[in-house]
């Protein structure tokens, strides 16, 4: 891994960080695939807005985690990252399965900023109280495009697909809250294999290519 | 279905309509202008409105060009300068007193 690491944070705090920065770098890139071809020009704004905040939010956190965020960001080898499948898969132009997957991402993304905002690190707790209060804001939109989809056969179904994403995505004691929360069984194990963190969905080498593509086109220039 | 959005810029200052959104229901009415004229961090508070609630009031019928009722109808400059020379007071004499 390029970047210069800060060594205050301990591995395992260091990695779930960046699982988390990782995350958020991509759900926010897969997400501004929707800019100029949203539904309906106000979801168009609100979803851009959407997207370009969890892009803000991984700038934060690799700022926490480095000396230089865009190294940490864009110089890694694509598996090297640290992202959930969950969010890598591209669905435009299915709108059910982008929506199902921000309903389910913000349930996980809330139950790990809940056990951020105690940390002992008060950087770290800092941060994802900030996080978590543009989050709350992320939680209204999904809400609200759960219940207007509802009786939706596609947003259904597209829920039922990603159900195993959402689960491997959770840390395995967070799952029996998502479970509650879904009214949903935790899949078996064969059915979350492959979907944790660290694994890669078959759509990534082309989403990092494409996000890495300019930086990558003069390495070491000052943009 | 449209919803009309006020924004208020600071505290304690008028709201002034800021535009429109189209919405399904209340709460995506809310959530656009939320993020239509609220994301740059122009607005403290916003008004958002279903435009079939606002009342609109456009006639104006004023037949006998009654100008005493306009704000522009009444000069008081002219009115002053009569006042003044019947008094007596030269124009621009100052102390009124």
């Amino acid at each position: 891994m390029t970047g210069c690491v800060a060594g205050s944070k301990s591995l395992s705090d260091f990695d779930v960080l960046l699982h988390i920065a990782d995350d958020e770098l991509v759900i926010g890139w897969r997400d501004s695939e929707w800019t100029g071809i949203a539904p309906v020009l106000e979801e168009d704004v609100a979803f851009s807005s959407i997207a370009q905040n969890e892009i803000g939010h991984a700038r934060a956190l690799y700022q926490l985690l480095s000396d230089d965020a865009d190294a940490l960001a864009f110089d890694r080898e694509p598996a090297e990252y640290r992202c959930s499948p969950l969010v890598e898969l591209r669905f435009v132009p299915d709108w059910a399965r982008t929506i199902a997957r921000r309903v389910l991402y913000e349930a996980v993304d809330e139950l790990r900023l809940e056990r951020l905002k105690s940390s002992p690190d008060e950087a770290v707790a800092g941060l994802a109280a900030k996080i978590d209060r543009e989050e709350a804001y992320h939680r209204m939109h999904a809400e609200m495009w759960r219940e207007r989809l509802r009786d939706e056969p596609r947003f259904q179904e597209a829920l039922d697909q990603l159900w195993p994403y959402a689960v491997a995505m959770a840390a395995p004691d967070e799952r029996d809250e998502l479970s509650r929360r879904f009214k949903r069984k935790i899949p078996s194990n064969s059915l979350l294999l492959g979907k944790e963190h660290g694994n890669h969905a078959d759509g990534w080498p082309a989403l990092w290519e494409e996000m890495t593509m300019v930086r990558r086109s003069i390495p070491g220039a000052a943009w | 279905m449209i919803y009309e959005v006020f924004r208020q810029e600071r505290k304690g200052v008028a709201f002034e309509h800021a535009g429109s959104v189209a919405a399904p229901d209340e709460a995506f009415a809310r959530a656009y202008a939320h993020e239509q004229y609220g994301r740059r961090g122009e607005s403290v508070a916003l008004w958002v409105v279903p435009r079939g609630s606002i009342l609109e009031v456009e006639d104006f019928v004023d037949e006998l060009n009654k100008n005493y009722h306009r704000v522009d109808g009444y000069s008081l400059k002219a009115k002053l300068k009569e006042a003044r020379e019947r008094a007596g007071v030269p124009a621009g004499g100052g102390n009124t007193r």
